[in-house]
């Protein structure tokens, strides 16, 4: 399938985006939303599309949602776009996350665990009933403080780890390599976790939670527990050549997720539990749990388990899995396919000629009256006169001068 | 980091403070020696990278933008690398290092623009940690049927 390329509508094409404009800026006795308004007060909807668009600078993702009209997908889609007009200068030590200033820090598998259970602002035991104070604006909200000294706290998994009952994550990174970048390299399968990890990471969320559902239900044996589940801040801390010694440039909010899962043990490895990762920009739990939940499953041939659900197929997921690229594939659609349709058209109309003059010739056979030559001929004029009707002339012209 | 130098220090902390206190703070210092840019501010990107399970595999996560700037401030040169993309920011950044890094700078700039700007961090920092132990929880496990 082939679009062409069309010429004209300049006009129509200006008007298009200036209505846009106008009805994105909406009533103007309404006042005009403020980057600092959309940071703030939806900052769930900017965590979303820097995790997504793989950049980290909540101003510009502020910027994309104003300018897409709340769309996020296509707000992704922005952010994406301008991270390829600045140059890369550095990469980061690797994010230490256990010395995060946790905001929030629970685990479904320890009751008691040293830095205690910490809701931080979550929806989790809230009932979903339309808050109508809410309609009404200059609301006041107190966030209560309790003394505490310290906001870093130990890993929930450690303990299992001590006793040997998960499998350890040691760093196995080759020094000489560097980690797989898909930004820079085509992704090829089987892949490695790293590349695995990276595209997850800035993967659709919906379409890794359906994912995560989906093997919740029984397609790939996958039962999850939700070891940990941290957000907070990390230090970003980078080494210029030109210093020679380390430095922090900034603090960002990730979450991670430690899913633990039971492992019966294969010829190779003894039975224990075995980890899924997630880990993402800002505050985005429910897609951090999806990661971790699509990391274990694609974990399988690592585990010598059958792949028996989609969620297990790594070609199937990291193909699929970028809104980006998916988006852009359905989308195209809409561009002129005048003449692959055309073809189509003609096609169908010719075998369905064909069909009705197979028919029609059994109903003379059986008849004994033969047909007309001339009859068998039809379909060919009729796609002259369908090429002129639908300008397939003029648009194949049109293709050529491009 | 293991082990922080006081430049290392001096250097986080122009990094997270934002560049409003940043200004307000070196406004407090007085008319600046001249400097001149060896690296004008410039904007790019920093890939971060994680690793699996916090302890594994290094992977890339995705990236941030970054600014930074060099200049020469008398006789030091001075660098700023901050987070964002606040060509301002990484400028004051620079600046601050160079004079810090001069005897008759150093006490003063430290005292009039770092301590204040550790204050300002620290006590956001602080504040969002009791914000987040008010929420601590004990869950008490209930029998079935209870």
């Amino acid at each position: 399938m082939a679009y062409v390329a069309v010429k004209g509508g300049e006009q129509a094409i200006k008007n298009a985006e200036a209505l846009l404009q106008a009805m994105r800026r909406g009533n103007k006795d309404i006042p005009e939303l403020s980057l600092e308004q959309i940071k703030q007060q939806l900052a769930l909807a900017v965590n979303r599309v820097m995790a997504e668009g793989s950049l980290y600078d909540c101003d510009l993702a502020a910027l994309a949602i104003k300018q897409s009209w709340g769309d996020l997908v296509e707000a992704i889609f922005l952010l994406r776009a301008y991270r390829t007009t600045l140059p890369r200068l550095y990469y980061s030590k690797p994010l230490d996350t256990e010395k995060m200033q946790v905001q929030r820090r629970i685990s479904s598998i320890f009751k008691d665990l040293p830095g205690g259970q910490k809701l931080g602002a979550t929806y989790d035991y809230i009932h979903r009933l339309l808050d109508f104070k809410l309609a009404a604006e200059n609301n006041e909200y107190h966030a209560p403080e309790i003394d505490n000294n310290n906001g870093t706290v130990p890993r929930a998994i450690d303990t299992l780890n001590q006793e040997g009952l998960i499998q350890s994550e040691t760093d196995i990174t080759d020094t000489d390599n560097e980690p797989f970048d898909l930004t820079r390299q085509s992704l090829s399968t089987p892949t490695d976790r790293d590349a695995r990890l990276q595209n997850l990471a800035r993967a659709d969320e919906g379409f890794l939670l359906g994912l995560a559902y989906s093997t919740q239900r029984g397609y790939g044996k996958n039962h999850p527990f939700a070891g940990e589940i941290r957000v907070g801040e990390v230090e970003v801390i980078i080494e210029p050549e030109e210093l020679d010694f380390e430095v922090a440039i900034a603090d960002i909010q990730v979450t991670e997720v430690q899913m633990v899962n039971q492992f019966k043990g294969s010829k190779e490895l003894p039975p224990q539990f075995t980890r899924g990762y997630g880990l993402t920009f800002g505050y985005n739990e429910r897609k951090a749990m999806s990661m971790a939940i699509v990391d274990r499953a694609l974990r399988a041939k690592e585990f010598g388990e059958e792949i028996e659900g989609v969620a297990q197929d790594e070609e199937f997921v990291l193909y699929h899995s970028d809104n980006v690229e998916a988006q852009g594939f359905v989308q195209h659609l809409k561009l002129p396919h005048y003449i692959d349709f055309q073809a189509e058209l003609n096609l169908v109309r010719q075998m369905k000629k064909e069909q009705k003059l197979d028919s029609d010739n059994e109903y003379k056979v059986i008849k004994n009256i033969k047909i007309r030559p001339e009859e068998s001929k039809d379909y060919s004029e009729i796609s002259e006169v369908n090429n002129l009707a639908f300008g397939q002339e003029n648009e194949a012209n049109v293709f050529n001068d491009v | 980091m293991k082990h922080q130098t006081e430049r290392q220090a001096w250097m986080e902390i122009l990094a997270k403070s934002s560049v409003v206190n940043i200004e307000r703070q070196v406004q407090t210092l007085g008319k600046l020696p001249e400097y001149s840019f060896l690296r004008s501010p410039e904007i790019g990107l920093t890939m971060l990278r994680g690793r699996a399970g916090g302890t594994g595999e290094v992977f890339n996560l995705g990236e941030m933008t970054i600014t930074r700037c060099v200049v020469k401030i008398l006789d030091t040169i001075g660098f700023g690398y901050v987070g964002g993309r606040s060509k301002r920011h990484a400028e004051l950044a620079a600046v601050c290092d160079g004079l810090l890094q001069q005897n008759e700078w150093s006490f003063t700039v430290q005292n009039q623009v770092i301590q204040p700007l550790q204050t300002i961090i620290q006590q956001k920092q602080e504040q969002q940690q009791r914000q987040t132990e008010a929420t601590k929880v004990e869950f008490f496990t209930m029998l079935r049927g209870e």
